[in-house]
């Protein structure tokens, strides 16, 4: 009888949460799936079928875009780390005080305006008639002016720039609690900075890159604006394709297979993506 | 200092370091012959750690020189430096094993996995955790891990080992039991060890030579014995083993033995240390509460100087216990270490005794300016 007081407690505590995942995270998705098996066989009146999900392995410009979309956002989330790195390194390591807060704060700014204006700012830089391309006409590097929106790297430009902070900050949290003794032992021992860096820094600081990592793929992965906006129509991302099914096309049921496919195998790559860097998932929630 | 037949590991000349406008390190000059144990013994932030650290190679000094076995250290950087240092929260990696740990600078140094593993295998054992290389560092106990750390410097064969205080976060019992071992692995490996500690104690079981450190200087390098006995300034007087710290004025007498008047009080001392002292000057007067000899009640003691006092306090710690008094003509303060004998078990509070001390026992220095800080 003595349990049941706390255990009320905790109930009413996870309650709010526990709802919140229900109503908008499992019902839509339990709601999806059966949306996705069901064909419509007339006005009105439908039959359960997998037809939709083989569309997508028989019908090459869907799995293929897929494709490309996955390995994109891996490419993407790989640069985040590389560039994020160095950054979180520096806010961690080497400043104290208020310059720190104000780096932090410098990686918080742009999330301060809405994502569509972001991703607007881009394209006064990167179009035809852009920032860059006048530079470059004014400063006579390029005799006419210079389209560099609607391709890949614009892209991979954008995705990298809004993923920034959810690398920096699980890593600056990592770094943080590695201690400063610990890299001087390990150059103490004979280490040099390359081998510090392998053995010491990384492996240490893996639980935030692993965290990091898959923040950031799964919101490229699923980012729709961005690659819409600078990647263009034929930029080709499977959330466009979704988009299409639901809202050109009105085609439901094929839409939610994706949203599942989307789901299933994102989760696959990134339970690989463990499995290769022998991480464990719990470890790195930890 | 030393016999020239022993080579000399670490020197030191004039090491000076300061932050800003803090003078951390000020003119160190010490040399350490082969195979000693060198400890480093001050209040904290009194520069130790700095010092350390620009023998490491972490910090470069202002001015001065590193030496060691007669190669200048200056502009060399620590992955290159023939020692090594066991930092102050030992600094094990915890991503590796045991094994991994202690095997971290030969792979470094690009030694083969198998003589890798049998170094390693061959340190564990030497250490006394034969067979642990596998562990994992969360594994360990304290003294464990402890030894662990030792090992992996031991195992590069370090011409000087670095320790700041390692014993620091260990609880009493296992310091005293870690302080034996430590001197005795220092000695089965034949390492020099440059020691530093807070902890007066720790500096005299282990150590051949001690260093007094003091606001950034060196105020005395000697043997434990020597510091004990003969300490040659104020501040060692007071900071190595206990002191009772008289203040008063010296009345008469210039060499040798002198009278010192304090708390109406005449006082026969010996002056001890370099700065001269005339009558009239203010001094300090040291005398151990192990000096300083006991009986109950009114006695002749037969001694220089004599002293009947009341009983204030009894501190009882077994083997150390001691008594506070007050004089009883005077207010003279004393801490009087109390003999393990029958007679005094049952000495209370407002109890009469009879003090006595001889003149050699006692140390008298011309007083500190004040920013120096009194008896610690
Ligand atoms: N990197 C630094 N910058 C500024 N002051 C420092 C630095 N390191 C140490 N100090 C100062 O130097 C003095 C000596 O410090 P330290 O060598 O750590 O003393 P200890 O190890 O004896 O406790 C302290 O007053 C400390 O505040
Ligand atoms: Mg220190």
């Amino acid at each position: 009888m003595r349990a049941d007081g706390p255990r009320l407690a905790t109930w009413l505590l996870l309650g709010p949460a526990l709802l919140w995942l229900v109503l908008l995270i499992v019902l839509p998705h339990v709601d999806m799936l059966l949306v996705s098996l069901r064909l419509r066989a007339g006005f009105g009146q439908y039959q359960t079928s997998a037809v939709h999900y083989l569309a997508f392995f028989t019908e090459p410009l869907y799995w293929r875009t897929f494709m490309r979309t996955a390995v994109m956002s891996i490419l993407a989330t790989f640069l985040t780390l590389v560039i994020a790195f160095p950054v979180a390194w520096y806010i961690a390591k080497m400043v104290r005080g208020r310059v720190r807060s104000l780096l932090f704060l410098a990686c918080l700014v742009p999330f301060w305006v809405s994502e569509l204006v972001r991703t607007y700012g881009w394209m006064i830089l990167l179009r035809e008639t852009g920032v860059v391309s006048g530079f470059l006409q004014w400063s006579g590097l390029a005799s006419g002016p210079v389209e560099m929106l609607y391709n890949d790297v614009a892209v991979m430009v954008g995705l990298v720039y809004a993923s920034m902070l959810f690398m920096v900050v699980p890593l600056v949290t990592t770094l943080d609690s590695l201690d400063d003794s610990l890299i001087e032992a390990a150059y103490d021992l004979g280490g040099n900075a390359w081998s510090v860096l392998r053995e010491i820094v990384i492996p240490f600081a893996m639980p935030g890159i692993v965290s990091g990592c898959i923040v950031v793929f799964m919101l490229s992965l699923g980012n729709y604006l961005t690659p819409v906006l600078l990647g263009g129509k034929d930029s080709m991302w499977f959330t466009e394709q979704i988009f299409t099914q639901f809202i050109v096309r009105f085609n439901w049921e094929q839409g939610a297979a994706f949203g599942v496919l989307l789901l299933v195998l994102s989760s696959l790559i990134v339970w690989l993506g463990l499995k290769l860097t022998r991480q464990s998932f719990t470890e790195v929630m930890r | 200092m030393s016999s020239p037949s022993v080579p000399i590991d670490l020197q030191c000349e004039r090491l000076c370091k300061a932050f800003g406008s803090h003078q951390a390190v000020c003119d160190v000059t010490f040399e350490i012959p082969r195979g000693s144990f060198f400890s480093i013994l001050g209040p904290s932030g009194c520069g130790k750690t700095t010092l350390l650290r620009m023998l490491a190679g972490f910090l470069e000094p202002d001015a001065g020189d590193i030496r060691i076995k007669s190669r200048s250290m200056l502009g060399v950087p620590p992955n290159k430096r023939p020692l090594n240092m066991v930092f102050q929260h030992l600094a094990l990696f915890p991503m590796m094993s045991v094994g991994d740990n202690i095997g971290y600078g030969l792979r470094r140094r690009g030694v083969g996995a198998d003589e890798i593993r049998r170094r390693v295998a061959d340190v564990l054992e030497r250490v006394g955790l034969p067979g642990a290389g596998a562990k994992r560092i969360e594994q360990l106990s304290g003294g464990q891990k402890q030894r662990i750390a030792l090992a992996r410097c031991l195992v590069l064969e370090p011409a000087v080992l670095l320790l700041d205080e390692p014993l620091g976060a260990l609880d009493l019992k296992l310091r005293e039991q870690m302080k034996i071992e430590l001197k005795q692995l220092q000695q089965t490996f034949g390492t020099t060890f440059v020691y530093i500690t807070h902890d007066q104690s720790e500096a005299m079981v282990m150590s051949d030579r001690v260093a007094v450190m003091n606001h950034g200087r060196f105020e005395q390098v000697g043997t434990p014995q020597a510091l004990y006995d003969a300490p040659l300034t104020p501040f060692v007087a007071g900071f190595v083993g206990d002191s009772n710290c008289i203040d008063g004025h010296l009345a008469g007498g210039s060499q040798g033995q002198c009278i010192v008047t304090a708390q109406g009080l005449d006082l026969a001392v010996v002056l001890a240390g370099a700065s001269p002292v005339r009558a009239g000057d203010a001094v300090e007067v040291f005398v151990r509460p192990e000096s300083i000899e006991v009986a109950r009640g009114v006695h002749d003691m037969a001694s220089d100087n004599q002293l009947i006092a009341t009983v204030e306090t009894v501190l009882f710690d077994g083997a150390n216990s001691r008594i506070e008094v007050c004089g009883r003509t005077n207010r003279l303060d004393l801490l009087v270490r109390l003999p393990q004998t029958h007679e005094f078990a049952d000495l209370r509070r407002g109890d009469i005794v009879s003090l006595g001390w001889m003149s050699g026992q006692t140390q008298c220095f011309a007083a500190r300016r004040r920013e120096d800080g009194g008896n610690p």
